[in-house]
């Protein structure tokens, strides 16, 4: 199943850039964990215009990208998508962002949604399917 | 409201919601099928680091200085309303990415273990591992073209599986069928949190065991 799929898939070329090197290299993000669909979300209180010369020097054109998507809340595995960058390299610029006061992310409940009426309400939503 | 430590949006009704529901069973079972018939694909991939079993698979010889590989993963996400996104992630069959599994888990509504009848001991890992964390699951039954169909019963029997698990038949290149396997599940969750029982979390007492069952061939 999966090789046809794969084989049509963009990735089987290999990435034209290595993939760690929109990171310099690094491969872990900083701070807490961010999970893949952890929300990120840009504070509008806050700009790159607004930050120090050497920490806006910090910020390549993945990371304005990113913010750009994230004007309205975002989940991480949506940004790797849209901006065609690896999860992982993704959790390392939202990391990034956030140790600058940029955006702010918002991690799953570890055990998941307990709230009984948004259950039901995505059950009734996915009946309608 | 599920998420922890929010820097509030103004103008919002709610804070969205993003939903998390894995898709796993064995190699070829129906994952991709499931998460394209019922959800809107988008590209995802992700860098992982071999780990050392893999890196013997992979025959690194020559290129000893790649230390990570690049693993498509399916991705699928279907938009509730503005404020609330399900989204799917087929969980990697092979064995080797299997430490992705606690990430991919991580704050996951529940699981759909998918279970083709010709290698039902396929998704015994899956079942396993769903189990042992506690994870709500419903197990769906593709029905392939020419495999042989056996009653439910036989088949709950040939899994092990607790009463409470649904179990269904499914045909994950319908829309439909696909779409009435998450609504068991998200069926499933609820009744789970009714239940509410605080040792869920920590079941491995009463696991059953499962073994490598030939009987529903």
């Amino acid at each position: 199943m999966t090789p046809r799929r794969e084989r049509r898939n963009r990735d089987s070329r290999g990435p034209v850039v290595r993939p760690y090197a929109v990171t310099s290299g690094r491969t872990r993000p900083t701070g807490a964990a961010i999970d893949m669909v952890a929300l990120v979300s840009a504070l509008r209180r806050v700009s790159i215009a607004d930050l120090e010369p050497e920490q806006e020097a910090k910020l390549g054109p993945e990371h304005r990208r990113l913010l750009e998507c994230c004007r309205r809340p975002v989940a991480v595995a949506d940004l790797a998508s849209d901006l065609d960058l690896p999860l992982g390299v993704v959790r390392i610029l939202v990391a990034d962002l956030r140790e600058q006061g940029l955006v702010s992310v918002r991690q799953p409940a570890p055990s998941g949604l307990r709230d009984v009426a948004v259950l039901k309400e995505v059950a009734d939503a996915l009946r309608r399917l | 409201m599920p998420y922890g430590d929010s820097d509030s949006v103004p103008n919002r009704r709610r804070a969205p919601v993003a939903i998390k529901v894995l898709i796993a069973g064995g190699f070829g079972v129906g994952k991709t099928t499931l998460v394209s018939a019922v959800s809107e694909v988008r590209p995802l991939r992700t860098e992982e680091n071999l780990s050392e079993p893999s890196a013997l698979v992979d025959q690194l010889d020559g290129v000893e200085r790649k230390v990570t590989t690049t693993v498509a993963m399916d991705f699928g996400r279907i938009s509730i309303n503005d404020d609330l996104v399900v989204y799917l992630f087929g969980t990697p069959g092979q064995k080797r990415f299997w430490f992705m599994w606690d990430e991919l888990a991580y704050g996951a509504l529940g699981a759909v273990v998918m279970a083709d009848t010709r290698r039902l001991a396929d998704c015994f890992p899956s079942i396993d591992y769903f189990e042992r964390r506690g994870t709500p699951f419903v197990v769906a039954v593709n029905c392939f073209d020419g495999a042989r169909r056996y009653p439910l019963d036989t088949m709950r029997a040939a899994l092990n599986l607790t009463p409470d698990v649904p179990l269904m038949l499914c045909d994950a290149r319908q829309r439909a069928s696909s779409r009435d396997v998450l609504v068991a599940l998200v069926e499933h969750a609820v009744v789970r949190l009714d239940r509410a029982d605080p040792q869920e979390g920590s079941a491995d007492l009463a696991t059953p065991h499962r073994r490598q069952v030939t009987s529903a061939r």
